[in-house]
């Protein structure tokens, strides 16, 4: 078999897979060493596919022989499906090859489980070490943690790689066991609660020995498939939330789920996948993260999923409209965070801008706020945009993008685009948004 | 407040030349309609006034700077010179009037029209020298990585160490098209070099392999059922896409060797911009 045929199977076996950022790293070589290679914190795309996603990392499997069946899964034991296997040195070769041409960042490896948890494990390490030790990388190198593999291999691994991950892989115990016979939640939880606790003390070993190893320096991530199973927004979002508070967390990365199997515990084999969710997940995600939103102020138990026509930004803001009008010129920084339209950088420009004068709607453009969105919750100077009348009943359809009225039109109601139509009354009443949220999306 | 007038400055194109123009513009108490290097050919019926670079009035302009602005303001005044920014000179000229009257604060004067324009070019500039180092590709000729750039701002100067430290042991030539500038790095030296048209040299059966190897990963990586051109097409512009290997007809190989563009003895580091341009042959 050649590299072309083995690469074009790894590769296509491992596409599935969602994280491919470099970012969390920064290194530079010291001055008179052999070899090559830096990372740098923000990460560096260096391609994006025809499907749109950033291509930043070789992402391939070592192998994908498997000894598992998960059923959503191309690789599963089951699926009649060419095999294939690097060898350590020829994904090495290849890393560094792809490197030196600016391609890649480094290397994304992943793996099938040959023959045992520990065997596949050793693999991977013996691949990164001649990376590290032989050709003397810097790069990036993120590595999938094999669960079952024993503590002193996801040892050795953490201190070559800059990143690891364990894929929760379903949102729930009870959709795991249905669909994945071979793995628990516990054999999930376990190898993540140890990098966890393994990062945790290595901050501390740095601060004492300057020139300590460094254990996993970006950290650790997971990924859950979205809408092979029934959870509902509201309890991935939540799941979402305590692996950022639980485990620390450096991303939680969602996949929409696309048909691999025909099979009655899966959704047909003709389903879309569900992108749109997606899509709101990581909205919700970022709100998390940087604009310090909490779970349960997006969603709740009668709220259970996303809006399909607003951000949950926007969701959240119309829900709370005593909040609004804020002052742009008086109001904290958290407060700005909270206004749709106004995201981190422009947040920040206000405040620099204020300290130099008070700002106006012509100022505010300049800034890079979204007027189109913000006008709705601000003030300049006690005025509100010229105008503007805000009238509770057509704000949502005013917040609705061109862009959500056609796809609503298209997806949910079979009729060509037309406005007015599309609610007899001209607005968009509760029923209509629980009509809605019924439909799949 | 200075006087406008109809004149036009010309400087020899260099950093401490437009300071020289910044100079001359508060001694004299006037303020050029144009500032234009000399390079530019310019169809005015309007007067021209050469300035001459002076490196001791370029050094008391620079260091005013950020004594009476800030080190922020120099980094603006430093980065805003490197934008492709029609009239360029002029907004900066602006910019040193109001800099030396609001002092420090006039970097948070986020809404003066001047300003604006100077943020949004210097944002345009840093973005492009970001995906530079994302898009930029190298390709092995004749035992040394080349790569080529077309980028409508001069973005050598800001990505020259990145590639620097992460390949200090390789031989490389980053080649842009555009403002005939190169950064040719040796494991021993560095420097950009002024250069104009290079043609590159047929690349090996090795080279082909891996550029071969590069394609097919990346038809393969893409996911059909997530098939998205718009999305792509604003995180990567088009016009990126002629230099990457991955969009490229394949080159032919040839293990015969047509030297062009050697062999460079790389001149003493930096100073980017400068005057005459010697031909690379």
């Amino acid at each position: 078999m050649t590299v072309f045929d083995k690469l074009k199977i790894l590769t296509d076996s491992a596409k599935y897979d969602v994280a491919c950022t470099s970012s969390g790293s920064d290194r530079t070589m010291g001055k008179n060493l052999p070899g090559m290679g830096s990372a740098v914190s923000c990460g560096i795309c260096h391609s994006f596919s025809a499907d749109g996603r950033c291509i930043s990392l070789l992402k391939v499997l070592m192998t994908n022989y498997c000894e598992y069946d998960c059923q959503y899964c191309v690789n599963r034991h089951s699926n009649d499906t060419p095999r294939a296997a690097f060898t350590p040195r020829e994904l090495a070769d290849l890393t560094i090859n792809f490197y030196k041409r600016n391609y890649i960042e480094g290397l994304f490896l992943s793996s099938g489980v040959i023959k045992n948890p520990d065997y596949t494990c050793e693999r991977m390490i013996r691949c990164v070490e001649i990376l590290r030790n032989e050709y003397h990388f810097y790069g990036y190198i993120h590595a999938k943690a094999i669960p079952g593999a024993d503590e002193a291999l996801l040892q050795r691994l953490g201190f070559l790689v800059d990143r690891m991950s364990v894929n929760i892989e379903l949102p729930s115990q009870k959709s795991l066991t249905k669909l994945c016979p071979n793995k628990s939640k516990q054999a999930i939880l376990k190898p993540m609660g140890l990098l966890t606790n393994r990062i945790r003390e290595n901050k501390a070993e740095i601060v004492q020995y300057r020139h300590a190893p460094k254990f996993v320096p970006a950290g650790q991530s997971t990924q859950m498939i979205i809408g092979a199973t029934p959870e509902t927004d509201y309890q991935i979002l939540n799941l979402t939330e305590g692996l950022y508070k639980k485990y620390s967390l450096k991303r939680v990365f969602f996949s929409a789920y696309i048909p691999v199997a025909d099979n009655p515990l899966l959704p047909s084999i003709h389903t879309k996948p569900p992108l749109l969710r997606e899509h709101r997940l990581y909205q919700a995600d970022w709100l998390l993260r940087f604009y310090g939103f909490e779970a349960k102020e997006l969603l709740d138990e009668e709220h259970q999923s996303f809006h399909p026509l607003i951000d949950p930004k926007c969701n959240w803001a119309i829900n709370h409209m005593e909040l609004f009008p804020v002052e742009v010129n008086k109001a904290s920084y958290e407060m700005l965070l909270r206004v749709p339209g106004i995201g981190v950088t422009s947040a920040k420009r206000i405040l620099q801008a204020r300290k130099a004068g008070s700002l106006d709607y012509e100022g505010l453009k300049k800034i890079g706020v979204v007027l189109k969105r913000a006008q709705y919750f601000i003030t300049c100077k006690g005025k509100l945009a010229e105008g503007l009348k805000i009238r509770e009943d057509n704000l949502l359809m005013s917040l609705v993008s061109e862009k959500g009225i056609s796809l609503l039109t298209r997806q949910m109601l079979d009729q060509s685009y037309e406005q007015l139509s599309l609610f007899p009354s001209g607005k968009l009443s509760e029923e209509d948004v629980r009509q809605c949220l019924k439909e799949p999306i | 407040m200075p006087q406008r007038t109809n004149i036009i400055y010309e400087y020899d194109g260099s950093f401490e030349g437009f300071l020289c123009c910044v100079f001359e513009s508060f001694e004299k108490k006037e303020l050029p309609c144009d500032i234009i290097p000399q390079t530019q050919e310019q169809m005015t019926l309007a007067p021209v006034r050469e300035i001459t670079t002076d490196r001791k009035k370029a050094a008391r302009v620079y260091r005013s700077i950020e004594r009476k602005m800030s080190v922020s303001a120099r980094e603006l005044i430093e980065l805003s010179f490197l934008t492709c920014l029609p009239q360029k000179e002029r907004d900066m000229l602006d910019f040193f009037y109001l800099g030396y009257h609001y002092g420090r604060q006039v970097m948070n004067r986020l809404t003066d029209p001047t300003v604006d324009r100077l943020l949004k070019g210097v944002k345009h500039l840093t973005n492009e020298a970001h995906l530079t180092k994302e898009f930029l590709r190298f390709s092995t000729r004749n035992g040394m990585l080349v790569a080529k750039i077309g980028p409508k701002n001069n973005v050598l100067s800001l990505i020259k160490d990145h590639f620097a430290t992460r390949f200090p042991n390789e031989t490389f030539l980053i080649y842009d098209c555009k403002h005939h500038l190169a950064f040719l790095h040796t494991p021993r030296q560095s420097g950009i070099i002024p250069v104009e048209d290079i043609e590159l040299e047929q690349i090996d059966e090795e080279e082909r392999h891996y550029q071969r190897l590069w394609k097919l990963f990346y038809r393969t990586i893409a996911i059909r059922e997530r098939y998205n051109p718009r999305c792509r097409m604003s995180h990567m512009p088009k016009r990126y896409w002629e230099y990457m290997t991955e969009f490229q007809e394949e080159e032919p190989a040839s293990p015969q060797m047509e030297t062009i563009a050697s062999p460079i003895t790389p001149p003493p580091l930096e100073m980017q911009n400068s005057a005459p341009k010697p031909k690379i042959e």
